[in-house]
């Protein structure tokens, strides 16, 4: 390996360390929008999960995806690895985006976690994992490496939509068979508020959640973008600059929205917001000019915002972390702006293409999946443990044990 | 109606890929953009089953 090559694996080792941090952020965040008498359950599934998703990954999912030219810098021939990561050459700059990837596969298995809250049982989570880990989230990312259109590839190198929104339609499928949790409807269908337990775990998640993105957006614009050594330094600043500046102006916008449209700041909108920005920003990190990533920040900023009211009142769908409105819609919108953007139809073309598999093929095979699950691994916890709350119904012991449990005092009767 | 959702979005997908695989040159974008009108279709579709009291619809 030469010096820039030496640089170029150094640098992309650095950003890849970094991402744990966002499937931190991520995991804080769904405990903070969830109840206090479920906060050490909603924190044990997310580690659970993220453990089931990453040895699925390693022993089948890997394999299912196929390494793809793509993924190497210079491109190498395509070697196809086998269960368990066989022919996967160690020490090779190949072997990172092994790594990367499965860090991503962890990310992803989260996102569910968020519209599920408060009412989806640790096994069917892990089994349902198991499933998304295996098979549609390896699945989408063959398809992103294959489906080349005239003048253009799929561009997704931070996930907009490997990620985000195989992730957010999974929430969306989940939270359907889940159904909402109780008293969050009224009879004449009028929504309750139930509002988050923990403020500060919310707000710090998305603090590390930045860290975590700017790692994994970097380290997808070297590792996926197959680029020439000279041009990795400049593009990992420009990827770390763009997801920077999306989250600020999409947090921004966030708070300004809920200002005009609630007369005040919302707290967990603005954080919602603030995620909204870094899952948009994904897909053109590496390509987008600054100014445009503000664009894309201030547009996600604002139609997380309006997706969240939609969802809640319009859809009946009770996400309480606002998942599918983050990672679904506003993944959705980044992979479109990565098109709109960039300014060639062939990619705009390309880019519709990937939105057209996820919505088409990979929205289905989920659902489906997931319903096929629910029928023999019932996914949510009897009316008596959401009462109780899942931190004793489940492990018998709560995450504050000398706070005093309060009543369903804010829920509609 | 959920099932006939779910069967348009996965007929949409099925436009687009048969435009990618069959189709070349400025034949393919229309087809690609007709196939994700009926995903659209099928996403409303979807969307409208599963509204409360609509069940039974499925």
């Amino acid at each position: 390996m030469n010096l820039d090559g030496q640089v170029s694996f150094a640098l992309a080792l650095m950003f890849i360390l970094l991402v744990p941090f966002a499937i931190a952020g991520l995991a804080l965040i769904n405990t903070g929008l969830g109840r206090s008498r479920s906060a050490a359950h909603a924190m044990t599934t997310a580690l659970c999960v993220v453990a089931v998703a990453i040895l699925v990954y390693f022993i089948c999912g890997f394999a299912m995806q196929g390494s793809g030219n793509a993924q190497t810098f210079p491109p190498e021939p395509k070697t196809e690895p086998q269960l368990f990561l066989h022919g996967i050459r160690w020490g090779s700059l190949s072997s990172m985006s092994v790594l990367l990837w499965i860090e991503a596969a962890g990310l992803a298995s989260l996102i569910p976690l968020g519209a599920a809250s408060d009412r989806w049982r640790l096994g069917p989570a892990c089994a349902s994992t198991a499933l998304f880990s295996a098979c549609t989230f390896p699945v989408f990312a063959r398809l992103s490496q294959g489906l080349w259109v005239a003048g253009g590839q799929i561009h997704d190198p931070g996930g907009s939509g490997i990620i985000n929104v195989s992730g957010g339609l999974t929430a969306l499928a989940v939270a359907w068979l889940l159904g909402p949790r109780s008293g969050k409807y009224s009879a004449n269908g009028m929504p309750a508020a139930i509002p988050a337990h923990n403020g500060v775990f919310v707000l710090f998640g998305c603090l590390l959640a930045w860290v975590g993105w700017i790692g994994l957006n970097a380290a997808g614009a070297i590792v996926n973008s197959a680029l020439p050594s000279s041009e990795i330094s400049a593009r990992s600043v420009l990827a770390i600059l763009n997801t920077t500046v999306a989250a600020a102006a999409a947090a921004l916008t966030a708070a300004i929205t809920t200002r005009i449209r609630f007369r005040r700041p919302d707290a967990s909108l603005i954080a919602n917001g603030w995620m909204a920005g870094l899952v948009a920003s994904s897909a053109g990190c590496a390509t987008l000019k600054p100014a445009t990533a503000i664009l894309t920040g201030i547009i996600a900023g604002v139609l997380v915002v309006i997706s969240v009211e939609w969802f809640e009142l319009h859809l009946k769908v009770d996400d309480p972390c606002g998942s599918v409105s983050v990672h679904a819609v506003c993944g959705l919108w980044g992979l479109l702006a990565a098109g709109i953007f960039v300014g060639s139809a062939g990619q705009f073309t390309a880019q519709m293409v990937g939105i057209a598999t996820l919505l088409g093929l990979i929205f289905p095979l989920t659902y489906g999946l997931n319903w096929l699950l629910n029928r023999f691994i019932w996914y949510r916890v009897s009316p008596d443990g959401e009462r109780q709350g899942l931190d004793l119904h489940e492990l018998g012991a709560d995450a504050y044990p000398e706070f005093v449990v309060h009543s369903d005092e804010f829920l509609q009767r | 109606m959920k099932l006939g959702g779910f069967l348009l979005l996965l007929s949409g997908w099925g436009i687009v890929i048969a435009a990618l695989a069959l189709l070349h040159g400025h034949m393919v974008a229309p087809f690609i953009y007709a196939g994700f009108a009926v995903e659209i279709l099928g996403l409303v579709l979807v969307f409208r089953g599963h509204l409360p009291g609509r069940e039974d619809a499925a």
